[in-house]
């Protein structure tokens, strides 16, 4: 540690850097949200401490980076075939949790059809999906998740679904389906939101290991560079833009698939009262 | 000066400058150092305040802050 130190006579409420990576250094740039869902989903394996029968897939994005410094046993999938190599791991290793990271890029271009199916299929493992819009990895151009006006490398103008079709909605898409037991979709963009998302990935982690079917979180995050905003606009544009389309909630609970108009309204109660929490202390204080 | 409620610890050479643990603080006890750490970023530096709540840990995508809060005297929450 540089920087300060701690002062004695005080409880240690969070460590740094998530204690299942090896290190907190990674090559992402400044603002980017991946990170802090990865954050998400490791702090959420080890408090249901399953970490030494986790089985990592990873797809191809920036994320891929956490490849190297990710604790728990992990196989590196081609582009959008993670969903389809978490089934075979899972199929021999029932006892296992089996989860595949992956971005927008490498899940719904590259690989639609191994997620669409696995789902369907209802397999024993949680596919994450981390969202920003765009390939950022390699240049920042659109992807199928990008929002009508967005902005990439492709679309200067803003996307134009006359001109470059419309985006997917892949958490509303799974959704439907009747093999998928639990899928939410979560975001970054606010210290209540992260929280949220990490409560998210556990009880999708919990609906693998009671054997119900498959689990999905997607996860929209900030992708600065890509958008072409500064780091500290990030968070509204991910608000405006993005969310306003990939709406934040858990989209199905026990087979019960929850509308829009009801996601919108509990976002609107979540947010506000993870901030009053915050103001008088923290998420555990209740004012 | 009253007992603090809360501090925390800032990895300085960890920090990437995206500031965007500065609005996220509630009591807004952080701002940025106009000096920056070895990378070439500033970083943001801790005022009198500090509740402990944990939301810059929260929102940090490069892991800088370890949260500390005062330990309570017995029979008080
Ligand atoms: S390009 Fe975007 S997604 Fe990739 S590391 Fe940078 S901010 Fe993150
Ligand atoms: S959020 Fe983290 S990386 Fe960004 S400025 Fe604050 S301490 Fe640095
Ligand atoms: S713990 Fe809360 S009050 Fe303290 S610096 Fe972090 S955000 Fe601000």
């Amino acid at each position: 540690m540089t920087g300060t130190s701690p002062p004695a006579d005080v409880r240690r409420i969070g460590v740094a850097v998530p204690e299942l990576l090896l290190t907190g250094a990674h090559h992402m740039c400044p603002g980017c949200g991946e990170p802090l869902a990865v954050r998400g989903f490791l702090e959420a394996i080890q408090a249901l401490g399953v970490a030494r029968r986790t089985i990592a897939v990873a797809g191809i994005g920036c994320y891929t980076s956490f490849s190297m410094t990710t604790d728990v046993d992990l196989v590196q999938a081609l582009h959008g075939r993670a969903p389809s190599v978490a089934t075979g791991i899972k199929r021999v290793r029932p006892d296992a949790l089996v989860y595949t990271l992956q971005g927008d890029g490498d899940m719904v271009n590259e690989g639609l059809q191994e997620v669409l199916h696995t789902a369907a299929r209802g397999e024993r493992i949680t596919c994450i999906l981390l969202n920003n819009g765009v390939f950022g990895e390699t240049g920042g151009h659109m992807t199928a998740t990008t929002v009508p006006g967005q902005r990439t490398k492709n679309t200067l103008e803003g996307r134009d679904p006359t001109v470059h079709g419309h985006p997917i909605l892949i958490g509303d898409l799974i959704a439907r389906l009747d093999g998928a037991a639990y899928v939410a979709r979560g975001s970054v963009h606010t210290p209540g939101a992260v929280a949220r998302t990490t409560r998210m990935f556990r009880r999708a982690f919990e609906t693998q290991l009671s054997g119900s079917g498959f689990s999905f979180v997607e996860v929209v995050t900030m992708c600065p560079t890509g958008w072409f905003v500064p780091t500290l606009d990030g968070p509204t544009y991910l608000h405006d833009t993005l969310g306003a389309v990939h709406v934040m909630g858990e989209l199905k609970v026990d087979g019960r698939v929850r509308s829009t108009e009801e996601l919108r309204a509990e976002n609107a109660r979540a947010e506000a009262d993870a901030a009053r929490r915050l103001a008088a202390g923290g998420l555990d204080e209740v004012p | 000066m009253s007992t603090p409620r809360g501090t925390v610890t800032i990895d300085v050479e960890a920090c990437k400058g995206c500031a965007l643990c500065v609005p996220a603080c509630p009591p807004q006890v952080l701002s940025m150092s106009p000096d920056r750490n070895r990378a070439g970023y500033h970083y943001p530096v801790l005022a009198d305040g500090c509740t402990g709540c944990a939301a810059c840990q929260l929102i940090c995508p490069d892991f800088v802050f370890e949260v500390y809060r005062a330990a309570r005297p017995a029979g008080v929450r």
